[in-house]
């Protein structure tokens, strides 16, 4: 420890050795990651040019992903198509799924016996047999019944026909399908939350002379969001991917226009590549949504908000541009 | 005198076959504040609960402003009431809690106002004025922005006084308004309910604060065991107990 001419005692921060070789193997991997992902190598293929009477021979340069070939499909009218039925599906699916499962929530946590068991049973269900099998049901729905009559059992009163081959699309049967699977584990996800709120705040909402559907709506559920919201998100990003499921039954979404294409071509890690960067692309908006989401919920169970990233950046470099001012002699505000 | 805010006349309560309250009466005059003492486990808390019908009693008469609390007599018989009509007379009745209990997503303006909107369907402009009128009355006219996470525990339990006198009660409850809070937070609370209980507030307080009902209190509960074991004027009661449950409990809490 030395001290200068004024009072002020020099720290010395802990070194931290590891971290420096820790990144330097880190930066090496990275390094080969790079070379190997975006350096051209040698092909099997040879090219010859004759100049000045004199020929000369080398192997063609390549890709080893063929990023040509992404490109070229990247943007393409059929992956872009399958890229919309993509976003649709997850959209629809996931909207039945969680006002599904919000309502089998609040259905399972009735004091109506009936309600809370076949919220029971349903969950059951749909969570235990395989989301493959449940699209094959509803899209073959139709072989099964042909003519949907809507009515009285056991009587031959009816109300409503509707021809399912016609009417009822694959798209249908899919967005269905996922939506009724997710809602059996939206259910869990919804219940979680409105088991986290605190029983005073519904003690307190009663005691007001609030009804038990106006504590629900006003007390209850905006305080459970901030903890069912994660795992949505959670949820919305696993359904993306599991729409891909629907080219099985015939729906050609995104990784079944890729596939379309392959088996056309051959082509096929530069495609799947293709649709893997659309995934990571969504993906990525997705979880930028979930995050202001997330801070728009928390309001008032935290006292300072996280910082968006924006604001940690801008943070970032505030403390950065300060420890420079600090060195040239410069006193920082506190 | 006209008839009692609140009657209570043999109420008995059990949970899982465990009697909590066994045969109470009390009676709370209009404009008056009650004070409920006890050890824990009482049945103070309880009693309190089943005046607004937070908790179901078992048996026994529970009047408030001469309506029967949970029921109406017909024809010789007691039918339940909807649950509307039991938030209706809810509404009625302000409640302070212990733990304060004030809604965590929601602003304390906000906290004050969503019962006028929801529950009495006033407008928002006639909501905010008469919630801005009450925290000045509890001195929190600054704070109304702020979340109930970012107040000490006497400004919450404050906002959660002006929060239930929002409703016009004609009867508020506080259910040991002061336990949850630190030593020198206790005091800003007490004021504003001494200031209540002046204003002619008919009260009834479940409270460990010997002081406050000695003030305060125009009738002291001393509750033991499920039982109402001596009641009377606290400047007798709390000075010359004379069941030896009381001068036990007094000389604990003293």
């Amino acid at each position: 420890m030395t001290t200068h001419g004024d009072d002020s005692i020099k720290v010395v921060p802990v070194r931290h050795y590891g971290q420096w070789v820790s990144v330097a193997v880190l930066g090496l991997l990275l390094a080969m990651l790079a070379h190997t992902l975006f350096f051209r190598v040698a092909s099997a293929k040879i090219t010859c040019k004759v100049a000045n009477a004199a020929t000369s021979c080398h192997h063609v340069m390549v890709w080893r992903y063929s990023w040509n070939v992404v490109g070229h499909y990247f943007f393409t009218s059929e992956i872009l198509h399958g890229l919309r039925i993509t976003l649709e599906l997850t959209v629809i699916a996931m909207v039945i799924g969680i006002v599904l499962g919000l309502l089998v929530a609040v259905m399972r946590m009735s004091r109506n016996r009936v309600l809370s068991t076949v919220a029971f049973v349903y969950t059951w269900f749909f969570r235990g047999t395989p989301v493959f099998v449940q699209l094959f049901f509803w899209s073959f729905l139709g072989a099964v019944y042909p003519r949907l009559t809507i009515g009285i059992p056991f009587s031959h009163i009816t109300y409503v026909h509707i021809n399912v081959n016609t009417s009822f699309t694959i798209f249908d049967a899919c967005a269905l399908g996922l939506g009724l699977n997710e809602g059996a584990y939206m259910s869990e996800i919804a219940r979680a939350g409105l088991i986290s709120v605190d029983e005073g705040q519904i003690e307190a909402a009663t005691s007001l002379g609030m009804t038990r559907r106006q504590t629900l709506r006003l007390v209850t559920i905006p305080q459970a969001m901030r903890v069912i919201i994660p795992p949505t998100g959670n949820e919305v990003i696993s359904m993306l991917k599991t729409t891909s499921l629907a080219s099985a039954v015939g729906l050609i979404e995104l990784l079944g226009a890729a596939t379309n294409i392959y088996s056309a071509n051959y082509e096929i890690i530069p495609l799947l590549i293709v649709a893997s960067l659309w995934y990571l692309v969504v993906t990525t908006i997705l979880s930028i949504g979930q995050f202001y989401l997330e801070r728009r919920f928390a309001r008032g169970a935290l006292r300072t908000p996280p910082p968006t990233p924006i604001q940690r950046l801008r943070g970032d470099v505030r403390g950065v541009a300060s420890k420079f001012r600090t060195r040239r002699g410069v006193e920082v505000p506190a | 005198m006209s008839e009692p805010m609140v009657k209570v006349r043999d109420v008995r309560k059990s949970y899982n076959g465990i009697e909590v309250l066994k045969g109470v009466d009390l009676s709370v005059a209009r404009g008056e504040v009650t004070c409920l003492i006890g050890p824990s486990g009482s049945g103070k808390s309880t009693l309190l609960r089943c005046i607004n019908h937070l908790e179901k009693h078992d048996s026994g008469e529970l009047r408030v402003d001469g309506e029967l609390v949970g029921y109406e007599a017909r024809n010789g018989k007691l039918y339940e009431l909807t649950d509307k009509r039991v938030c209706e007379n809810r509404s009625r009745i302000g409640m302070v809690f212990q733990r304060f209990n004030l809604f965590q997503h929601l602003s304390v303006l906000d906290n004050v106002t969503i019962g006028q909107m929801k529950v009495r369907g006033a407008s928002r402009e006639d909501a905010n004025k008469k919630a801005r009128e009450l925290l000045a009355r509890v001195g929190l006219q600054d704070k109304e922005k702020n979340y109930p996470s970012q107040l000490s525990g006497g400004q919450q339990q404050r906002v959660a006084i002006a929060r239930a006198l929002a409703m016009d009660p004609k009867l508020m409850l506080f259910d040991e308004p002061t336990s949850a809070l630190d030593p020198e937070l206790v005091g800003e609370v007490l004021e504003v309910m001494k200031d209540l209980a002046k204003s002619g507030m008919t009260m009834i307080v479940v409270t460990h604060e010997i002081g406050f009902a000695r003030e305060v209190a125009n009738t002291v509960y001393f509750l033991d065991g499920g039982i109402i074991e001596e009641s009377g004027d606290p400047r007798t009661i709390l000075v010359t107990p004379t069941s030896e449950r009381l001068k036990n409990f007094l000389s604990k809490v003293l």
